[in-house]
């Protein structure tokens, strides 16, 4: 008799259709045919694609750079971001004005930001090296050098993420009540204390999102790479996404990169997944 | 019968000297150019033409290279015939897929592409070939055979030539002549300063005169700026420095791959010999040197950072602004050569008295008509348009433009020194380079086949491995030609050496 109720949910479910499942659809049907730049279409080659994958040494490699880049960035960016929002939380001046100079770098596009900090870290015309050595601790091979190219990607990501994560603490900071710290007080917990047994353990579930959400933007970090370093020197920077983007984009290579990308979705589900797991029992008190 | 005839004849001469001065009134100085040069797609001869009501939809670079002169021109050719003409800038990153994806989805998406000229090999079978009337004019007439060439197909043309790129060599010409400088480097070297004829010379001059103040303007000078970043056409530079130890001017067929096995040549003795010494040279490199794009060296040279370069124009061009501190203090030259060449023939390396110089004839920007458009007509005459003398020698004048000498009186010193102001002695030197470049007996072409971005990506990852230390050169070009044996094989064999064809015929030419 009413079943004509579920209609009113075809309006959702269409664009559900359209913009998450088709293109997911189409790019599984992709990855098993060889389209390229001189075999446009959809022929089907089977797992071709897949097993050319396991074999991609530069794949793997940018996969594992990956994930050292992105534990680092979002490791500095959740204790800086922590202490930013500490340090605005309670008594201090013009911390409204604060709040918004944080804000600052996340509202960049980071495109324009990269070129900002390319210019910054350009080794003959940017003002950071003359600043260096004129402090005395000297110049740096800043995107010439593979462990330079390296800290300056994770320098650019935390200085434009740490807002983000400094946002979601703050506003776990700001949602807390104030009787677990009246409490300690009481007992005589001194600062230190009552961070460790009050505020970090009822930040517990923030943290974890937001590490999580953080997490998942850096695994996608191309803009960044693709403006400062190109993925260089030699191969020092690339990253997943930038490397599947020169097969795809710069290749042409469709069908292989197609697999490459649901490669890389899978990997990134399945380690997110544990990683979440982990984070929410380490953090999160109630969790069992 | 004789008066009617005559009476005839006077109001015909009549009506065609009042419709021929009416034109004659009409001044097109008003749209920057010197003044409208007579032919098939003048300003007059487009102005005479009706589109109205119909729609040209364009595909260019962003602004201002390329994209700057297409929207400039695209407004001129809509107020001249009343088409409406669209134009979609792309960036440079976006452009290839910006382009291929509605030629492999069947669109006919633009009518008219601006593209660079190395993609041939993938866009050629969605071209459309220049009509002969086209082919005829004067302005196509004069574009020289080098630049002819690489728009053809299996002698169809099927791009519109409106650029002409090419690497040469750039370099300070006061500190050379500065005799201070001269017998600093003696003293060093125990030779004389001249200009690099060989790239082992190149790298010797370039160390000398690395890291030090060679002009007196306080701050250090360097030896070499080069395009050294990976994906930023870093493979081109590469290029010119191995052509002259791996394009033996007595073996034909072929620099990149031996056309008839479709071998990769890419990790023989001579491009491991150009490998090593790129590599060398990042000691001659300003601070961060080694990974400068195109712009970084465009900057470094044109700024007065080094002594040498090696590119396109625009480092030179750089250098020439009115408010250059180095205008009138530069000069070209074809890139250094090769004493030692490696023979693939005999498997040996060939000594030369005179240095095996090879020009590299690379890039440049084309444009085409797609097949599928329904809009042929307009689309051509519009390229027409926008490579008409008049237009192209006012685009020249504009650096930005990306628009470079490809007709035979581009190569006129002339030209420079009157309109653009520059010194006689500088004048010549471009011009006299360019002309040589352009008539080399021993040229050297893009890889113009199906693929090339995918061959010359794994190219350029290969070489930064041999630069940042990951390889040796050998190492570094034996997994390229690894993967450039794959590529082929994927794409088809025969398929790339009908490409590839087209290219060895210019170079055997």
């Amino acid at each position: 008799m009413y079943r004509q109720k579920y209609l009113f949910l075809l309006p959702g479910l269409l664009v559900l259709v359209a913009i998450i499942l088709f293109p997911l659809l189409f790019t599984i049907r992709v990855s098993f045919s060889s389209w390229d730049v001189y075999n446009p279409g959809l022929d089907w080659i089977g797992g071709e694609n897949y097993g050319r994958l396991w074999e991609d040494a530069r794949y793997w490699q940018a996969l594992g750079r990956l994930t050292l880049l992105s534990v680092t960035t979002v490791l500095i960016q959740y204790v800086l971001g922590f202490a930013l929002a500490l340090m605005v939380w309670r008594d201090l001046a013009a911390r409204r004005l604060f709040r918004v100079l944080f804000l600052i770098p996340m509202m960049t596009t980071p495109v324009v930001m990269s070129v900002l900090w390319r210019t910054i870290f350009h080794e003959s015309l940017g003002p950071l090296n003359p600043i260096l050595e004129s402090l005395g601790i000297g110049a740096a091979p800043w995107l010439s050098s593979a462990g330079w190219a390296f800290a300056a990607v994770v320098i650019v990501e935390v200085w434009q993420w740490t807002p983000f994560m400094f946002l979601l603490l703050l506003a776990g900071l700001l949602s807390l009540p104030n009787e677990p710290y009246l409490a300690a007080k009481i007992d005589g917990a001194g600062p230190v204390r009552t961070f460790f047994s009050v505020t970090f353990p009822m930040l517990g579930a923030i943290s974890v999102g937001a590490i999580l959400i953080r997490l998942i933007e850096a695994s996608k970090i191309m803009e960044t790479v693709y403006v400062l370093t190109s993925g260089g020197p030699g191969t020092s920077t690339e990253t997943s996404s930038y490397y599947i983007y020169i097969r795809g984009m710069r290749d042409f290579q469709i069908g292989y990169s197609a697999a490459l990308s649901l490669t890389y979705l899978i990997i990134m589900i399945v380690a997110l997944t544990v990683i979440a797991k982990l984070l929410v029992r380490a953090l999160v008190k109630d969790a069992a | 019968m004789i008066k009617t005839t005559l009476r005839g004849a006077f109001a015909a001469t009549t009506a065609l000297s009042l419709i021929a001065s009416t034109a004659m009134a009409e001044d097109y100085t008003k749209y920057g150019i010197k003044a409208d040069v007579p032919g098939t797609c003048s300003f007059e001869a487009i102005d005479a033409k009706d589109y109205t009501g119909r729609t040209l939809n364009i595909i260019t670079h962003a602004i201002p290279v390329i994209g700057e002169p297409t929207a400039l021109h695209a407004q001129q050719f809509q107020e001249l015939t009343g088409a409406t003409v669209n134009v979609v800038h792309v960036p440079f990153g976006d452009l290839f897929q910006r382009i291929m994806i509605p030629f492999q989805t069947q669109q006919a998406a633009y009518d008219v592409l601006f593209h660079a000229s190395l993609w041939l090999g993938d866009f050629s079978p969605f071209f459309a070939e220049v009509p002969a009337a086209y082919q005829e004019t004067s302005g196509m007439k004069s574009v020289t055979d080098t630049y002819r060439g690489v728009s053809l197909v299996d002698g169809k043309l099927l791009q519109y030539p409106m650029d002409g790129d090419r690497h040469y060599l750039k370099y300070r010409s006061d500190v050379f002549a500065n005799p201070d400088m001269q017998a600093k480097f003696k003293e060093a070297t125990g030779r004389d300063l001249t200009v690099p004829a060989t790239w082992e010379e190149y790298n010797e001059v370039a160390a000398v005169f690395n890291d030090f103040d060679f002009d007196g303007d306080g701050a250090p000078n360097f030896g070499t700026a080069e395009v050294t970043k990976r994906d930023d056409l870093m493979f081109s530079a590469f290029i010119s420095r191995v052509a002259a130890y791996a394009k033996h001017p007595d073996v034909k067929g072929g620099f990149f791959f031996d056309l008839e096995t479709m071998t990769p040549l890419i990790n023989t003795p001579g491009w491991v010999r150009g490998l090593e010494l790129f590599v060398a040279a990042q000691a001659s490199m300003p601070p961060g040197g080694t990974s400068f794009g195109l712009g970084d060296e465009i900057f470094s040279f044109g700024g007065g950072q080094t002594l040498m370069s090696y590119s396109w124009d625009d480092a030179f061009i750089q250098a020439m602004q009115a408010d250059s501190p180095i205008r009138n203090k530069v000069a070209a030259a074809p890139l250094p050569g090769a004493k030692e060449v490696w023979n693939r023939t005999t498997g040996a390396w060939d000594t030369f008295e005179t240095p095996n110089q090879v020009s590299y004839v690379t890039w440049g920007w084309s444009s085409a008509v797609a097949a599928a458009s329904p809009n042929q007509d307009m689309a051509f005459d519009y390229l027409c348009f926008f490579s008409n003398e008049a237009n192209t020698m006012a685009d020249l004048q504009i650096g930005r433009f990306g628009v470079n000498p490809y007709r035979a009186e581009h190569f006129d010193p002339a030209f420079y020194q009157n309109d653009l102001g520059w010194d006689a002695a500088v004048a010549t030197t471009y011009a006299d380079t360019l002309k040589a470049v352009d008539s080399a007996p021993n040229q050297v072409f893009d890889l113009r086949v199906p693929g090339v971005g995918e061959f010359m990506s794994s190219l350029a990852a290969g070489v930064a491995r041999a630069q940042s230390g990951e390889a040796t050169a050998q190492e570094a070009l034996d997994g390229v030609a690894a993967e450039w044996t794959a590529i082929v094989d994927r794409i088809g064999k025969d398929k790339v050496k009908a490409a590839y064809a087209n290219v060895v015929a210019l170079e055997d030419k």
